[in-house]
């Protein structure tokens, strides 16, 4: 028979510690749906979404239930639209609405892909999806968006980091009667991923197969209180129980994947080795550095224990399944993690800190709310800091800021749910703009030429 | 193909009565229990074969959950994969 104390730990795991699955994330690709009518292009994506992700829910709901596993999220990320819109030469806002009507029809809370990719420059199809961005997420609920900026392999799009800092700042403006929720549904990035399940960044991408299931992973909880049980533990050891905590849960993830895949008649793509808080408490990443011996995240010492933490969530994850990919490391969204909340809000954690963190850790700023008057270029300039981090480093990195309309230093913005709240964090009013305006193309770094 | 009752809560009478006899209802075969009694806490992990069960695991998940609130326990079916999966390499 199975050991009965590990019977216990997973249940514990489970119940106590907020041991969950993420997210079921289906790829869908849209290429051919692509047709210069857009009425016609928006009836296949309707069709081909209906079609491929009709069972996606059930599916998801049965493997909960059996295994007794929650899966927090069902979702579908599809082709970024600006490659689909291209060929009909008007305001793409039709396919964002589609998305959304085809997501509710399915049962999924979020659909990712109304996207484009822009890190050498604007192709047909590119400018007209971004500047309906703002409109778009005014008036869908569940469609989220993201735009890549730049990559280690091309650079950093100086006009699109400013061209998105207004963008940002119009997103959160369409919304602001609904705490500037649009602007949370929004991600700018360098070197996204084909394969991420996370939203909102999540897109398909063009090297990827017709449908896919991906899974994201979480378990702040578990690894917080594996630590908890060892109190004197040094860092080498620490790094240990993470990497075997790291492990059990994603065994986990590979599990669901596969049998999500099984059944859905749809081939098994990656597991994202993640640590993915939420709001909930014993569901903090900002706690799991806390336990390792720092007042509150924030001080220093937080972006070196974070480093540990993220490569020992890796190394664990690695063994345990198939195939990894997406975003994979530890997150540190502010407004989802109840300790970074906290520590936001006492005055610990700063931008500039979260900056430094996010170049060990996945993925970015995220959802960090800053002052309604933050200008256009100074958040073009928050992007251009935050794609440099990745493009030097080889990595993921994204902003998702959220300008809190009318709102200062000492206000908060509060959506409830996963998306969580988040106080409004100072940000250096000096400015960027001639910077900004400069435009043009930062150069890809050396350590890109590799052949 | 097997899955886990685990059954936690405050010890009565007759929760092993009740569950195993779900477990007939629905044509689980019982292969393994294991049970105590500490300080009033009552756990007991039962191994059952649902190669021939009559209603689909989730859905007697769903009955034991609602069995055990009737009785004031928490119970978890869960298929065994979960288990072999974390703690196995």
């Amino acid at each position: 028979m199975i050991n009965l104390s590990d019977i216990l730990e997973t249940i514990r795991m489970i119940q106590d510690e907020c041991l969950d699955i993420r997210t079921i994330t289906m790829g869908i690709s849209l290429l051919d749906c692509i047709d210069s009518d857009i009425d016609k292009a928006c009836k296949k994506v309707y069709d081909k979404i209906t079609r491929c992700a009709k069972d996606l829910v059930k599916v998801g709901n049965e493997i909960e239930k059996e295994y007794g596993i929650p899966i927090i999220n069902k979702r579908i990320s599809v082709t970024p639209i600006a490659m689909i819109s291209a060929a009909c030469h008007e305001s793409p806002i039709k396919f964002a609405l589609t998305m959304d009507k085809a997501a509710e029809a399915v049962g999924v809370n979020l659909i990712g892909g109304y996207s484009a990719l822009v890190q050498k420059g604007f192709a047909a199809g590119d400018r007209e999806l971004i500047e309906s961005i703002p409109e778009a997420l005014r008036l869908t609920s569940r469609v989220c968006s993201s735009v890549n900026i730049g990559s280690t392999k091309a650079g950093i799009n100086l006009d699109a980091c400013k061209l998105m800092g207004r963008i940002v700042r119009e997103s959160a403006e369409a919304t602001k009667d609904s705490a500037c929720f649009g602007a949370a549904k929004l991600v700018v990035f360098c070197n996204s991923v084909d394969d991420n399940p996370f939203m909102a960044g999540a897109y398909h991408g063009v090297g990827e197969p017709d449908c896919i299931i991906n899974v994201g992973v979480s378990g702040p909880g578990v690894v917080r209180s594996a630590l908890a049980k060892n109190p004197g533990a040094n860092i080498n050891e620490i790094a240990n129980i993470i990497k075997t905590t790291a492990y059990k849960i994603t065994r986990v993830g590979q599990l669901v994947g596969v049998t999500a895949s099984e059944r859905l008649g749809v081939p098994f793509g990656i597991v994202d080795l993640s640590l993915a808080p939420t709001p909930q408490v014993g569901d903090s990443v900002a706690h799991i550095l806390e336990e390792i011996g720092l007042e509150q995240c924030g001080a220093p010492g937080t972006t070196a224990a974070l480093a540990m933490l993220n490569d020992a969530v890796k190394k664990g994850g690695v063994m345990a399944c198939s195939s990894v990919g997406g975003l994979s490391g530890a997150f540190i969204p502010v407004s989802e993690d109840a300790g970074m909340i906290a520590a936001a809000k006492s005055g610990s954690l700063c931008i500039e800190k979260l900056e430094a963190m996010t170049a060990v850790c996945s993925v970015g700023l995220d959802m960090i709310v800053v002052p309604g008057d933050t200008t256009a270029d100074t958040i073009a300039a928050i992007i251009a800091d935050e794609a440099a981090i990745g493009m030097v480093n080889s990595k993921t990195t994204a902003v998702r800021v959220i300008p809190a309309i009318g709102k200062d230093v000492g206000e908060e913005l509060d959506w409830g749910g996963l998306f969580g709240c988040g106080p409004v964090m100072k940000v250096n009013t000096m400015s960027p703009s001639k910077f900004i305006n400069r435009g043009g193309q930062i150069p890809a770094p050396l350590h890109s030429l590799k052949n | 193909m097997k899955a886990v009752i685990s059954v936690i809560g405050k010890d009565a009478v007759g929760i092993l009565a009740k569950v195993s006899s779900m477990c007939a209802e629905y044509n689980a075969n019982v292969t393994e229990v294991t049970q105590s009694v500490l300080q009033d806490v009552f756990a007991m992990v039962m191994l059952v074969d649902i190669t021939s069960l009559s209603i689909p695991l989730s859905e007697l998940s769903d009955r034991m959950t609602s069995l055990g609130k009737t009785m004031g326990l928490s119970i978890y079916v869960m298929h065994e994969d979960i288990f072999n999966t974390m703690h196995h390499i």
